[in-house]
């Protein structure tokens, strides 16, 4: 691989006190494609978010930007580093309206000194072009982003994400609170993204979603990196074989026949 | 239009401007926080002027827009820091402290007052950042940080004043350097028609203007509706949310020290007990404003109309001839009511945008 990874972790380890939350993790995003986490609850994929969000910061390991080693102090040098993360709960104020939203930490301005004041024309303007650009058709952008549905609101944030610049996007479980229709929806953006030509993260616990559009995946399991496979190379059967626990799965199932039934009472009351 | 766009939804140009026809000015008038508010003033405004014959006088108008800017002043940046997801409660005896310092630095020191009112300034604003600092550094709600503060300021006021005037007031500066100028900025009162007007109701007009003008057309004003409404979505974008608490906690000390320099200039002394009591009107002001208690949505405007309801019903209970003893019960059931009316507009403005 010639090209330089947009992002890249190398042997990424974090650890809260005698708490072991990730350890040798590594992984690669490159322009154009969708790199996806998978892993159960507890495998570590937060933690993994939050150090490359810039929440957290890493504590062996290699975390490189374009190549450049790096460690992040804060979220706003992350997105000064082109690295945006949209979260699944978090990603937007649901009282202020969406226009507001859009450009929450980011605002344009005109005017100098104590007459600087936003350019509300402009900010309005582009939120509803960028959406439109999206395939996201609002009647109103001063309609609170909360009364939007859980998929525009993770859409809105994408698009935000790829209007800002932003050169890596972190997608904190998209998918995870929506129907399918939704999720498909979501997805779709996601792979409209990636066309963009940014590198995405994909955090997701569904092999499924993953596999649709996933041009890498790592499974986290427990802290440490399971598995990672390239498109080419692995199946959706076997991901999701490994994905819910590959050979421990097989173990349960042996576990489950072979349990003893417990003996029924028998409730003569009850018809049903 | 970009090519790696996923095809937009079908729909005929223009087919988005028919749906907001819906949104009618009557709806938006809906959406704005401050419209419980203003229905409960006009109601309050009906009510004294059927039951008071003298409310409607010029001059009575004058003591209630009198009344009113006393709590409005002070309402303006408690009600932009509650949108600020914050409370203070030792807002209303940060303002006794904030002319006892003005008053005693002068006189002990027998400086131009000025000096008292610059130093005065500084400690106050001093006193804002130890709230916003505290309450952003401890993570502790503001409600016990502030509290801690309430009752250290409250001991301080009185324990300093008798230490040095050996009484609870504070010695007149009446006849101290710089007094007259000092007094037409913080206590002028001119007369307009046959109105008095007291230049604290220019302070409040001022204030709640350039209020509003922040919190709708600068980042700041974002930031403060991002951080009240949700701080970590807030933080995650970039929003510097220490900063914006800080500095929400220095607007109300600002204010203190403009209320506390009112006080001290139109009365020559400070009673050092007094403002204990005060923050819990500047907070119910903003509440029957239509400011969330929650955080994240309220207005400038709105807490003026509060603080205006306040300085109705404190005076046209004085004009009715009715006993002041009321007077709180009024108050209660104002903001019980002001509130229910908010939860009640604000649900259906919502609900069928």
């Amino acid at each position: 691989m010639t090209q330089v990874s947009l992002v890249e972790l190398e042997n990424v380890s974090k650890f809260y006190g005698n708490i072991r939350a990730l350890e040798g993790v590594s992984l690669a995003v490159h322009a154009g494609e969708i790199t996806c986490v998978l892993g159960d609850n507890g495998a570590g994929k937060s933690t993994l978010i939050k150090i490359i969000a810039g929440l957290h910061q890493h504590d062996s390991g290699s975390f490189l930007i374009d190549g450049e080693e790096t460690r992040l102090a804060s979220p706003r040098e992350a997105l000064d580093r082109g690295i945006a993360t949209v979260y699944q709960d978090l990603a937007v104020v649901p009282l202020m309206p969406v226009w507001r939203n859009f450009f929450l930490g980011s605002e344009p301005t005109l005017g100098k000194g104590p007459f600087k004041r936003l350019d509300v024309q402009k900010m309005r303007e582009t939120t509803r072009s960028e959406l439109l650009r999206m395939g996201i058709d609002l009647r109103d952008v001063d309609q609170p982003i909360g009364t939007l549905s859980g998929g525009e609101r993770q859409c809105v944030a994408i698009a935000r994400a790829v209007h800002f610049g932003a050169k890596a996007l972190v997608l904190d479980e998209p998918t995870a609170a929506l129907g399918v229709k939704q999720s498909g929806v979501v997805l779709k953006y996601v792979a409209a993204a990636r066309d963009a030509g940014l590198g995405v993260v994909l955090i997701t616990h569904n092999p499924h979603h993953a596999f649709l559009v996933g041009d890498r995946f790592v499974l986290l399991k427990r802290g440490v990196m399971a598995a990672s496979h390239t498109k080419e190379s692995v199946t959706l059967d076997e991901l999701t074989r490994q994905m819910a626990g590959g050979s421990e799965l097989d173990d349960l199932r042996h576990e489950l026949e072979r349990a003893p039934t417990p003996p029924i009472p028998k409730n003569p009351g009850r018809a049903d | 239009m970009s090519a790696s766009a996923p095809p937009a939804p079908t729909q005929e140009p223009g087919a988005a401007d028919e749906r907001l026809l819906h949104t009618s000015a009557l709806r938006r008038l809906m959406g704005r926080p401050e419209l419980g508010s203003v229905v409960g003033a006009v109601a309050v405004f009906l009510f004294f002027s059927l039951v008071a014959d003298s409310f409607l006088q010029a001059s009575s108008l004058s003591t209630v827009l009198y009344a009113s800017s006393t709590i409005g002043i002070m309402a303006v940046p408690v009600a932009l820091l509650m949108i600020g997801g914050e409370f203070d409660l030792s807002a209303g005896v940060l303002v006794t402290s904030s002319a006892l310092i003005s008053s005693m630095f002068s006189y002990q020191m027998t400086a131009n007052v000025w000096v008292g009112v610059f130093v005065s300034l500084l400690v106050t604003l001093a006193v804002g950042v130890f709230n916003g600092v505290m309450l952003t550094r401890t993570k502790l709600p503001s409600f016990i940080i502030t509290l801690g503060t309430f009752l250290m300021l409250t001991g301080l006021n009185l324990g300093f004043t008798k230490l040095i005037s050996g009484t609870v007031s504070t010695k007149s500066i009446a006849d101290m350097e710089g007094f007259e100028s000092a007094k037409a900025l913080f206590a002028h009162e001119f007369v307009l028609g046959d109105v008095t007007i007291k230049v604290t109701i220019l302070w409040w007009i001022a204030l709640v203007a350039i209020a509003t003008w922040v919190l709708l057309r600068t980042r700041f004003g974002n930031w403060i509706y991002a951080v009240g409404g949700g701080a970590h979505a807030a933080r995650a974008v970039g929003v510097p949310v220490t900063r914006t608490k800080i500095g929400l906690y220095m607007g109300v000390a600002f204010a203190a020290w403009v209320s506390g320099q009112h006080l001290l200039f139109s009365f020559d002394v400070v009673q050092s007990g007094e403002g204990v009591g005060n923050e819990l009107i500047y907070i119910i002001a903003a509440v029957i404003g239509g400011c969330l208690i929650t955080g994240g949505y309220g207005s400038a405007i709105g807490s003026a109309v509060g603080a205006f309801i306040f300085g109705m019903t404190s005076k046209g209970i004085v004009y009715a001839e009715w006993d002041p003893d009321w007077f709180k019960f009024f108050l209660g059931a104002m903001l019980l009511l002001a509130t229910l009316l908010n939860a009640w507009v604000r649900k259906r403005a919502e609900a069928t945008r």
